[in-house]
C-alpha cells in the first residue's frame, strides 16, 4: 500500500487507532453506551463495505442489500430457536444462504440494466422480507429472540461486549483487507472494466455476466456474515431488518463516505450513525436534516467523505 | 359465486388504484428519466391533505378536491426545487436524491400531524352498498373508485392521444433531445408533467385513504408494486401500466382471498394457514421475475432510449 | 490461400430500413479488404455483425472455416477476431496501460484471480507495453485514458483490438477525425500489420483507402455494387456515380 502524507491518510489513522482503542476509554470513562454504538457502527460498515463492492466498484446498484443483514441475521436466530447454538455450524450456514440467495437473485437481475436492475433487487428483497415475516414459527412481524449468542470454544465469548467487539472489529478490518485486495486483482479488473464499459469488455473477450455475478455473491455473503454479527449484537431478529429502506440506508452510508473508496464505506457508517445520533439528541424531527443533506451530498459532494479529504488534503499541500 | 364477483371487483379497483400510481411514475420516468422514489410521498400527502381538509370543510368531496389542488402544487414546488437539477444525472444520483426526499416528508408528516395517523370517515351517502347484480351488493364507495379511476384513465387516454401536450409527451417519451430542439418550453413541459404525476399520485392516495390506511410510511409500501408494475409494463407506457396494474391487482387480490384454499387442496390446513399469507404476497414478484426473463424492456415498451 | 472470413447472405433490417442486404463476399488470409460507401450504407452495422454485437437476421459468417453465425461476441476474440469502434469506446477512467493490459487479460485465460495485483503480473504488462510502443504511446502509458487527444484514442483503439493477437482484424473508421499528419502515421502502422494479419478496413478516407487495400467492396444501402482491386473500383461507372464521384470532388 503506498502511503502518503495526506490528509485522507492522517484521517484514517487517526479513525483506526480511535476505533481499536475505543474500549479503553469505555472502561476508563464508563460509558457503555459508546461500545454499543460503535459496535454497531463497525457491523453496519461491514455491510456497507460489501455493498461498495457491487456498488462502488462494480456498478451495480442494488436496493436489497439488506436481505442478506436478515439472511445471515435468521441463519443465526432460526438456529438458535430450534437449540442449536454452536456458532460454527450457525455461521457457515448465514453464510451459505446467503450466498444462494444472492447467487438466485444476481443470475436473474443481472440479466438487466439501470433501473430495471434498481427496481428489481428491491422487489427480491422485498419478497425475502414478506416471506420472512409470514415465518410465524420465527417470530413473524414481530421478530425473533437470541436466548444464547453464537457459541464457539473457550476462550471465546461473544457474550462478552468487548471481546465481542473486538471480533467485529477484527472482521471488518479483514474484510476491508479482502476488498482491497479484490478490486486490484484480474478479477476486479474484470469488474471494473465491466462498470466502466460492458460493451467493450464483450468485444475484447471477457463474458461479463460472470463476473458480475461472482461479485455479487461476494458482496451477499460478506453482508449475511454482517447480518450474522448483527443478530448476536442485538439478540434479536426481525423482518425490518430486511425492509427495504434499511437497503437504503446502507446505501447512504457508501455514498457518503464515498463510492468506489476503500475507507468510504468505514466513514460513511460512522458519519451517518453518529450524525443520527447528536441529531437526534438535538430534534426527534432529526431525519428532516438528514433527507435535504443527502439531496445535497448528492448535488455537490458526489464524491463523498473520501472525496473531500482528497479535494481539502490537495489544497492544503499546495497552500 | 357472489364472493367471487365480489373478489373480482376488489382486484378491478386495486388494480385501478395502482394504475393511477403508476401512471405518473411511467410518465415522469418516460418523459424527464427521472426515477422517482418519493412518489409515495405525494400519495401519502394526498390522504393527509385529504383528511384535514375533509374535516376543516366538513365535505368529503370538497376535501378531496382541495387535497387535489394542494399535492398539485407540492408536486411541482418539488419539481422546481430538487427534480430540475437532478435532470441528465445518473439514475443512482435520482434514487438517492429522492430517498432524501422520502426521509425528509415522512419527518414533515410526523411533525405537522404527529405520529399516529389520521382516519377519513366516509360521507353517508357514500357509505352505502350498491345493488350491482341481482343478489350481489357492492360497497358504493368502491364502486366509486373504479368509476372515478376509468374516468382519470379515459382522460389520461385522450390527453396523451388527442392532445398538443399528449403528442409532446409521447414524442417526450421516445426522444428527449428532441423535443428540446422544437422550441418547447421544456421547463414548463417538465412541471406539468411532474405535477401532474403527482396529482395522480394525491388522488390515488386520498381514495384508498376511507378504506385502507392514512399513516406514515405508507406510500413506500406501495411504491414497490408501483415500481413493479412500470417495470412490468414498460417503463414510460401508460398504455403498458394500465395493462399490469389491472394484472397485477387481480393476482393480489385474487391470490390473497383463494390461496390458502388453493393450498389446502394439496397441504394440511396449518401448512396453508402459515404458508399462503407469505407466498401470496410473493407471486406478483414471481410476475415480475417472469416478465423479466421474457420479456426484458416490459409488455409495452415505449419507443427506443 | 484460404479464405479467412466468408459471409453468406447476410441480412439484416430494423423495421423499415435494410441495413444488410443479402451479401455475400469472402477475405482471402493476408489481404486488406476495404469496405468503402457513403453514410448510411451498413458499414458499422456489418462490423457489428461479424464482432458479434448485432445477431443478423439470416445469412452465415463463417471464419477459418467454422460456422461462427451463432457464437456470442465475448467469444469471438478468442478465435481470432477482433475489432476497433468507430466512436471511441475505451475505459476512459483506467489508465492508457491499463485499458491495453485488459484487453490482454481477456485472453489470457480466466480471470478469476482474486488475490494478485493485477498492475504487477508480468505476463499482462509486458505486451501491453508491447502493444503501446507498436501504436505509439509508449510516452503516453500512464496518464489516464481520457487525457489523451482524440488522435491518441484512434491510437489505443487500435493497440485495444491489437493486444489480443488477432488473425483478423475489423477496423471501423480507424482515421475519423485523424489530421493529415495522424492520418499518415496511421496508414503506416497499418501498412507494417498488413504483413502479419488480415484486416477489414471500413474507411471514408480514400487516399488511405486506395493506398492500402488489396480488394474494395462497395456498399450501398446495404447492397454490394462492386467487389475487385482498387484499379477497377476507381474505374467503375456505377461505384464513381453512387459514391467516389463525391468524394473527388470533395479532394480534388
Amino acid at each position: 500500500m503506498r502511503w502518503t502524507l495526506d490528509l485522507r491518510t492522517v484521517v484514517v489513522v487517526l479513525l483506526l487507532v480511535a476505533l481499536v482503542s475505543l474500549p479503553v476509554y469505555v472502561e476508563l470513562t464508563g460509558s457503555r453506551f459508546l461500545l454499543t454504538l460503535f459496535t454497531r457502527i463497525v457491523i453496519l460498515a461491514l455491510a456497507a463495505v460489501s455493498l461498495n463492492l457491487i456498488l462502488g466498484y462494480g456498478g451495480m446498484m442494488s436496493f436489497g442489500h439488506a436481505a442478506y443483514l436478515g439472511i445471515g441475521g435468521y441463519a443465526v436466530g432460526m438456529l438458535a430457536f430450534e437449540g442449536i447454538t454452536s456458532g460454527f455450524v450457525q455461521w457457515p450456514v448465514a453464510l451459505l444462504a446467503s450466498a444462494l440467495f444472492a447467487l438466485v437473485i444476481g443470475a436473474l437481475s443481472l440479466r438487466t440494466r439501470g433501473v430495471y436492475f434498481i427496481m428489481i433487487t428491491l422487489a427480491f428483497a422485498q419478497m425475502a422480507y414478506y416471506i420472512v415475516a409470514g415465518l410465524a414459527r420465527y417470530g413473524g412481524d414481530d421478530g425473533l429472540t437470541i436466548q444464547k449468542r453464537s457459541q464457539f470454544f473457550p476462550p471465546l465469548n461473544l457474550s462478552n461486549k468487548i471481546q465481542f467487539y473486538y471480533i467485529c472489529l477484527a472482521l471488518l478490518f479483514a474484510s476491508i483487507y479482502l476488498v482491497r485486495r479484490l478490486v486490484n486483482s484480474c478479477f476486479g479488473m474484470a469488474v471494473h472494466g465491466a462498470r466502466s464499459n460492458d460493451t467493450r469488455m464483450r468485444a475484447i473477450g471477457f463474458p461479463t455476466y460472470r463476473y458480475k455475478l461472482i461479485c455479487f455473491v461476494i458482496a451477499g455473503t460478506l453482508c449475511g456474515l454482517a447480518g450474522a454479527l448483527l443478530a448476536n449484537h442485538t439478540d434479536f431478529v426481525s423482518p425490518a431488518m430486511m425492509y427495504w429502506t434499511r437497503s437504503g440506508d446502507l446505501i447512504v452510508m457508501v455514498v457518503l463516505g464515498g463510492m468506489g473508496s476503500i475507507f468510504g464505506p468505514l466513514f460513511g457508517a460512522v458519519a451517518l450513525l453518529v450524525l443520527e445520533e447528536v441529531l437526534s439528541g438535538i430534534t426527534e424531527y432529526w431525519q428532516i436534516i438528514l433527507g435535504p443533506l443527502l439531496l445535497l451530498v448528492v448535488l455537490f459532494a458526489r464524491g463523498g467523505i473520501d472525496g473531500l479529504l482528497g479535494k481539502v488534503g490537495q489544497k492544503v499541500n499546495h497552500g | 359465486m357472489t364472493l367471487f364477483i365480489e373478489q373480482c371487483l376488489n382486484g378491478l379497483q386495486f388494480g385501478l388504484l395502482l394504475f393511477l400510481l403508476a401512471a405518473g411514475l411511467t410518465l415522469v420516468f418516460g418523459i424527464m428519466d427521472l426515477v422517482n422514489l418519493a412518489h409515495g410521498s405525494l400519495y401519502m400527502l394526498g390522504a393527509y391533505f385529504a383528511a384535514t381538509f375533509a374535516a376543516w370543510t366538513g365535505s368529503f368531496v370538497l376535501g378531496a378536491i382541495l387535497a387535489l389542488a394542494a399535492t398539485l402544487l407540492v408536486g411541482m414546488a418539488v419539481e422546481v426545487i430538487a427534480m430540475r437539477r437532478l435532470y441528465g444525472r445518473d439514475h443512482l444520483d435520482h434514487v438517492l436524491a429522492t430517498f432524501g426526499l422520502i426521509l425528509f416528508f415522512d419527518e414533515l408528516v410526523r411533525l405537522i400531524w404527529g405520529a399516529g395517523g389520521m382516519s377519513l370517515p366516509l360521507p353517508s351517502w357514500l357509505n352505502t352498498s350498491v345493488r350491482i347484480l341481482p343478489g350481489v351488493d357492492y360497497s358504493a364507495y368502491k364502486l366509486s373508485i373504479i368509476v372515478v379511476s376509468l374516468a382519470v384513465a379515459v382522460f389520461l387516454y385522450i390527453l396523451v392521444m388527442r392532445t398538443r401536450l399528449g403528442m409532446l409527451i409521447r414524442a417526450g417519451a421516445s426522444n428527449r433531445e428532441m423535443i428540446g430542439a422544437l422550441g418547447v418550453n421544456i421547463k414548463l413541459l417538465f412541471t406539468l408533467v411532474f405535477g401532474l404525476g403527482a396529482a395522480l399520485a394525491g388522488l390515488a392516495g386520498l381514495m384508498q385513504a376511507p378504506i385502507l390506511t392514512v399513516q406514515i410510511g405508507m406510500g413506500e409500501n406501495i411504491l414497490i408494486l408501483a415500481f413493479v408494475i412500470t417495470v412490468i409494463g414498460g417503463i414510460g407506457s401508460i398504455r403498458g401500466a394500465f395493462v399490469a396494474a389491472i394484472m397485477v391487482g387481480f393476482i393480489d387480490t385474487l391470490g390473497r382471498a383463494y390461496f390458502t384454499d388453493l393450498l389446502r387442496l394439496a397441504f394440511t390446513k396449518e401448512t396453508a394457514a402459515t404458508a399462503a399469507p407469505a407466498l401470496s404476497s410473493m407471486l406478483i414478484y414471481l410476475l415480475m421475475a417472469i416478465v423479466l426473463v421474457i420479456r426484458p424492456e416490459g409488455l409495452f415498451p415505449a419507443g427506443s432510449k | 490461400m484460404a479464405d479467412l472470413l466468408r459471409v453468406e447472405n447476410l441480412a439484416k433490417r430494423f423495421g423499415g430500413i435494410v441495413a444488410t442486404d443479402d451479401l455475400t463476399f469472402a477475405i482471402p488470409e493476408g489481404e486488406l479488404h476495404a469496405v468503402i460507401g457513403p453514410n448510411g450504407a451498413g458499414k458499422t452495422t456489418l462490423i457489428a455483425q461479424l464482432s458479434g454485437q448485432l445477431v443478423p437476421d439470416s445469412g452465415l459468417i463463417y471464419f477459418a472455416g467454422n460456422d461462427i453465425t451463432a457464437v456470442p461476441m465475448h467469444a469471438r476474440s478468442a478465435l481470432g477476431l477482433a475489432r476497433s469502434f468507430q466512436i471511441t469506446s475505451l475505459f476512459l477512467d483506467l489508465s492508457v496501460l491499463d485499458n491495453v493490459a485488459l484487453a490482454v487479460q481477456a485472453c489470457a485465460g480466466h480471470s478469476f484471480h482474486f488475490w494478485r495485483n493485477a498492475r504487477h503480473e508480468p505476463e499482462l504488462r509486458d505486451p501491453a507495453r508491447a502493444t503501446l510502443a507498436r501504436v505509439g504511446l509508449s510516452a503516453r502509458a500512464n496518464l489516464t485514458a481520457s487525457a489523451l487527444s482524440h488522435g491518441e484514442h484512434r491510437q489505443l483503439e487500435l493497440a485495444m483490438a491489437l493486444a489480443s493477437k488477432p488473425r483478423l482484424l475489423l477496423l471501423d473508421e480507424p482515421m475519423a477525425g485523424l489530421g493529415p499528419e495522424e492520418s499518415a502515421r496511421m496508414v503506416a502502422t497499418l501498412r507494417e500489420l498488413k504483413k502479419e494479419l488480415t484486416i477489414l478496413l471500413v474507411e471514408h478516407d480514400m487516399e488511405a483507402v486506395f493506398a492500402l487495400a488489396d480488394r474494395i467492396t462497395v456498399l450501398v444501402y446495404g447492397r454490394m455494387i462492386a467487389c475487385g482491386r482498387p484499379e477497377d473500383i476507381r474505374n467503375n461507372t456505377q461505384v464513381r456515380d453512387a459514391y467516389l464521384g463525391e468524394q473527388e470532388a470533395v479532394h480534388g
